[in-house]
């Protein structure tokens, strides 16, 4: 595939799956005010999905609009981060989940405002003011449930502890990274890595929460290789489209 | 019928926003350009947010209203950048806001480096600046929930972006 087509489905499967799994809180987060934060960052994630897509199926002319993108391919064509499509467990995982992406995401979105594509540029102009938002919340949360009650703390500890690992793979690099950057299109994956590094080193600590000592890294999704939660997730994202092709609202 | 120009932007500037019809399409700034392409009337219109699901709706009222109005051939084209930004809400358009219970964005959105920098917006109840955040996100994904300390009022705000 083209190196441009599958960086833009990169980008946009990571904010379908992980607006798909915000979504998922809707009706069911612990307070009111949690519930339409998460539903509302959904609707932001799957709208920065459409624009992506809409990048991709341009790039690649074989006429799929972005509905097809995100409907009808299976499984091993989605080029998500693993750590997107880590279930919610309880609300301290699904906040953690958040916050590291959003560590990744709005240094990434801020490089990608100067991409020389113009279509990247444009995209990402919208969107880093909302990443903004998303970042700014997640990591107010983070330090008030981490640096919170003995509870609270442990939570949010145990889901750094099971996530980081997964982080490896948003920062993970190949030969297309390497293109997109040396064409002027992405950022080179080395500065978003230590911008990334800077902020959850910051914040983590101000949370009290400690970064694990593993070795462990998780890594595949980019190349549609993924863990056993995403069949899951597609079975249900995709079960309309599935059952009745091409229905319309 | 082919109506000219200012005629079109008086009607758009009548048009409601779906999800806070207190004000026009026209006073939320979306708006960017309207001419002829031929015969067909081009309506250019910028995303508030990238998911925000009046896009849709914004859209085909712009379309019912203008073809009931008599134009023959309506289009309404997206245009992503420049982005938009709160700073293109009409005074105007604030001060509608205000009336309808809606704290207005702060002007300098693009240097507005997010919800922390809003600690004061004033309640449009009561005018108070003595004003603390309940949440960042409200009942659309374009406003904060906010209360006032004085007169005790939960009150949306238009976050800047």
């Amino acid at each position: 595939m083209d190196a441009f087509v599958t960086f833009c489905l990169r980008m946009g499967d990571n904010a379908l799956i992980l607006g798909q799994r915000t979504a998922e809180w809707c009706g069911h987060a612990p307070v009111l005010e949690e519930d339409i934060a998460f539903a509302n960052m959904g609707l932001d994630l799957i709208g920065q999905t459409q624009l992506w897509y809409g990048l991709a199926a341009e790039a690649e002319g074989k006429g799929r609009t972005p509905d097809d993108l995100a409907f009808l391919r299976p499984e091993r064509q989605f080029l998500n981060s693993l750590l997107v499509e880590q279930p919610n467990t309880d609300f301290g995982h699904a906040l953690m989940r958040q916050y590291l992406f959003d560590a990744w995401h709005l240094p990434m979105q801020e490089e990608l405002a100067k991409s020389s594509h113009e279509g990247v540029r444009g995209l990402a102009q919208k969107t880093v003011k909302e990443v903004r938002y998303h970042l700014d919340r997640s990591r107010d949360l983070i330090v008030r449930l981490g640096d919170g009650s003995e509870e609270s703390h442990k939570r949010m500890q145990d889901a750094l502890d099971w996530l980081w690992p997964f982080t490896a793979d948003l920062l993970a690099t190949d030969e297309v990274d390497a293109q997109m950057a040396d064409e002027g299109i992405a950022p080179v994956p080395a500065l978003i890595a230590k911008a990334f590094d800077a902020e959850t080193q910051a914040t983590l600590a101000r949370a009290t929460l400690t970064i694990p000592e593993t070795r462990l890294r998780r890594t595949g999704g980019r190349d549609g290789i993924h863990t056993e939660h995403m069949g899951y997730i597609l079975a249900e994202m995709q079960s309309l489209q599935r059952t009745y092709p091409g229905a319309r609202w | 019928m082919q109506p000219d120009l200012s005629t079109v932007q008086d009607w758009l500037a009548q048009i409601p926003d779906p999800e806070i019809p207190a004000i026009s399409l026209v006073d939320l700034g979306i708006v960017r350009d309207v001419g002829y392409e031929d015969d067909t009337l081009v309506v250019t219109v910028t995303p508030t947010y990238s998911g925000c699901p009046a896009t849709a709706i914004i859209a085909l009222d712009i379309e019912t209203e203008l073809l009931k109005r008599g134009a023959d051939k309506v289009k309404v084209r997206q245009q992503m950048s420049p982005a938009w930004t709160t700073d293109w809400i009409s005074d105007e358009g604030r001060e509608k806001l205000r009336a309808y219970g809606i704290a207005p964005p702060q002007q300098g959105a693009a240097t507005c480096a997010g919800m922390l920098s809003a600690q004061n917006a004033a309640c449009p109840q009561c005018g108070s600046d003595n004003t603390e955040v309940i949440s960042q996100r409200g009942s659309t994904p374009c406003k904060a929930q906010f209360r006032c300390r004085d007169c005790l009022e939960p009150f949306d705000y238009f976050k800047a972006i």
